[in-house]
């Protein structure tokens, strides 16, 4: 994927730009506003990663801002040390597709950024989700493994269906719990780890092959073969 | 009355020095303003009240006159009709002779204005015959006098005039005028002394104000205006100015115990993490030994990471400023959704999660913050409840308000730890061993405040009984959220 990293700091971009790297996608980037958009809006990208401070005359909100009314739907991903949620929400209505504060885990924001690229292209509208021998069927909200029926719970449904939309993807426990049940803050408690257990009890352990993967560090990946 | 209170030694109060100095600046002075208005107002009273004396004394004099002369003249007329002429200066004589006071003018002409009877020596010349009351400048026996006459004209052409010597009105005009002179002399002085009694009551009471704010900006945060007792306007001002001294007070110890609590709740896991770090860098004799420093630095890091963001989070619900964001909230399918989230993460456990909670609850607020409350209230419930233990969520309604109750069966709390409990970084004997940040309570009580409501800590007998009492939402009345 092409992704364009617009952060001024020399150190957050330089381990930002490494990593994205060398989780094998194209990075280009630039440590100004001005230059920001004149890439962003001259060039195709799958995802942008943005500061909102930025030098250079256009910060990050009057960046997306501007882009946004040129019909441009880049995914952007915003980066920014502001943190409170007014912030957040003003991120959100300026068009932003997601918000992460700094500091932050390079793991959690590889995963969301990969996320927000897959968004765009597979979130039609689709009936049926299928990986490998699993399969569902978002209308009669049923769920099959290997031709075998499996009884899941609707919160478990859901959180199999995420899972499933975003497979072959890292998907972290912040982004469960803000895409499965729409939370905004992190428990103490490992809620999410006990939930992920519950659904591999039912999809998982009466068949031969895991489909649901932990990812050390970072979170969990649903494929077909182990990573 | 001085200003004396003013120059008390020590603690003078001084207008602040202008640039321009001089008289304006003396004008200026709220003090002085307010002298110069009361001795306005009192100059202005004066005056008003010397008006209606002079004109009701004066006036009535008058009034009297016309209405003696009146009767006089009628008495005249009528004795011309009983007894003729003869009669008629028979009687002006006698009543010439009879006016011990010598303040009465009479006059008896005929048609050809000849004399006939009376204390005039001919028709006043300055008149015209046609006229029925006026004032007439008299010359009686070398004296010069003004009376107040009137005319009448009698059957054969004859005409009569009685008047009275009004010359004591004259006078008595100037003695009110000399009078209202006086009034207006004394008024002023009055006047001026009632401005410095003002100015210096103004001044005593406002130099206590000022004294207060000047030792408080210089630092001494205990001092507080003086309330008098007479529970007047000042002492109201002086209570709120004090109000408003304490809450600062007030505001100046939370910043003060957050900074000490940085500096030491911080300080530790910074400290571990630097330590770790330094101690893989010196001593580390493989990759794999410093790779796990390196993640158990980071973890600590996070840590700290996750102090600061709890910090900032009751930051900001404190400043209020999300209250804008409120809305009708349903908190039933939020507790729902939040046991069924904890339920499975307590039984893995050992221990039960029980919610009894209605069908719909309502209160104005904003739905991510109750939701964070409530998962901080449950995650201590299960940190500190035992294996087996039973954590209870519910709900309900008491008295325009929605309680949220999450009850454990836990150690709780002492009786003396619980006011404190809800401090920033305040942790327990029993909680010290327990990870945490001690900040938890501390955000649901932000929360809670933010909308208006309390947390309450109880003792569960055994175990802690945390009740989020909130406000029920009106839809008539909308919330009462106090500013």
């Amino acid at each position: 994927m092409r992704i364009l990293v617009v952060e001024d700091d020399k150190d957050v971009a330089g381990f930002v730009v490494k990593g994205l790297r060398e989780a094998g996608h194209v990075v280009e980037h630039t440590a100004n506003g001005r230059d920001g958009l004149f890439l962003a809006a001259s060039e195709q990208f799958d995802a942008i990663v943005l500061d909102r401070m930025l030098p250079g005359g256009v910060d990050g909100l009057r960046l997306l801002e501007t882009l946004r009314s040129q019909g441009n739907a880049t995914p952007v991903m915003f980066l920014s040390a502001l943190a409170q949620v007014d912030d957040r929400v003003r991120g959100l209505k300026a068009g932003g597709d997601d918000y992460m504060t700094k500091p932050f885990a390079f793991a959690e924001l590889l995963a969301r950024v990969e996320a927000l690229t897959r968004r765009g292209k597979s979130e039609g509208p689709a009936t049926k989700l299928a990986v490998g021998d699993l399969e569902m069927d978002l209308l009669s909200r049923s769920v099959k493994r290997a031709g075998q029926k499996v009884d899941l719970q609707p919160r478990e449904f859901r959180l199999l269906e995420y899972l499933m939309r975003h497979a072959g993807q890292v998907v972290t426990r912040t982004m469960l719990l803000e895409g499965v049940w729409d939370y905004h803050f992190d428990p103490q408690t490992n809620v999410i780890d006990v939930h992920v257990s519950r659904l591999r009890q039912k999809v998982d352990k009466p068949f031969a092959t895991p489909l649901i993967h932990t990812v050390r560090n970072a979170g969990y990946m649903l494929r077909v073969e182990a990573p | 009355m001085t200003d004396a209170p003013g120059e008390r030694p020590g603690e003078a109060w001084r207008p602040a020095p202008r640039p321009d100095g001089g008289a304006s600046s003396f004008f200026s002075q709220a003090g002085v303003r307010f002298g110069m208005i009361y001795a306005c107002l009192f100059g202005a009273s004066s005056l008003a009240l010397a008006a209606f004396l002079w004109w009701s004394t004066a006036g009535l004099l008058d009034r009297q006159n016309e209405a003696a002369i009146q009767v006089d003249t009628q008495g005249l007329v009528d004795r011309l009709a009983e007894g003729g002429l003869p009669a008629l200066i028979d009687t002006i004589e006698q009543r010439i002779a009879g006016n011990i006071d010598d303040d009465s003018v009479y006059l008896l002409v005929d048609s050809g204005l000849k004399r006939l009877a009376g204390n005039l020596d001919r028709w006043p010349t300055s008149v015209p015959a046609d006229f029925e009351w006026t004032d007439l400048r008299i010359d009686r026996g070398g004296l010069k006098a003004l009376a107040r006459v009137h005319h009448e004209e009698l059957a054969g052409g004859m005409h009569l005039l009685v008047g009275r010597d009004v010359e004591s009105r004259v006078q008595l005009r100037g003695i009110v005028a000399d009078a209202m002179l006086w009034a207006a002399v004394i008024a002023v002085l009055l006047g001026t002394v009632g401005a410095m009694a003002v100015r210096g009551l103004f001044r005593a009471t406002l130099a206590d104000i000022s004294a207060t704010a000047a030792a408080v900006s210089a630092g001494d945060l205990g001092r507080r205006v003086k309330v008098t007792g007479h529970s007047d306007e000042f002492d109201v001002l002086a209570e709120t100015i004090n109000d408003m001294l304490d809450r600062i007070a007030r505001l100046m110890d939370g910043v003060r115990q957050v900074s000490n609590a940085i500096a030491h709740d911080l300080r530790t896991p910074i400290t571990r993490a630097r330590m770790r770090l330094e101690d893989a860098a010196t001593t580390a004799r493989s990759e794999a030994d410093l790779r796990q420093a390196i993640e158990r630095a980071q973890s600590d890091l996070d840590g700290i990471v996750a102090v600061f963001q709890a910090l900032l989070r009751i930051a900001e619900i404190e400043a209020g400023s999300r209250r804008s964001a409120f809305t009708q909230v349903d908190v039933a399918p939020l507790l729902s959704d939040l046991a069924e989230l904890y339920e499975a993460a307590a039984e893995e456990t050992g221990q039960t999660l029980v919610a009894r909670i209605p069908p719909h609850a309502m209160v104005f607020g904003d739905r991510d913050m109750i939701q964070q409350a409530i998962a901080n209230l449950l995650d201590n419930a299960m940190k500190f409840s035992p294996p087996q233990g039973v954590i209870r969520l519910s709900a309900q309604a008491a008295a325009g308000a929605i309680e949220i109750v999450v009850a454990d069966d836990g150690p709780g709390i002492p009786q003396q730890d619980r006011e404190r409990a809800t401090e920033r970084f305040f942790r327990g004997e029993s909680a010290r061993s327990t990870p945490g940040s001690g900040l938890g309570l501390a955000l649901v009580q932000a929360v809670a405040m933010l909308h208006g409501g309390v947390l309450r800590l109880e003792d569960n007998a055994p175990g802690l009984k945390a009740v989020v009492h909130l406000p029920a939402a009106d839809p008539a009345t909308g919330p009462q959220v106090p500013e």
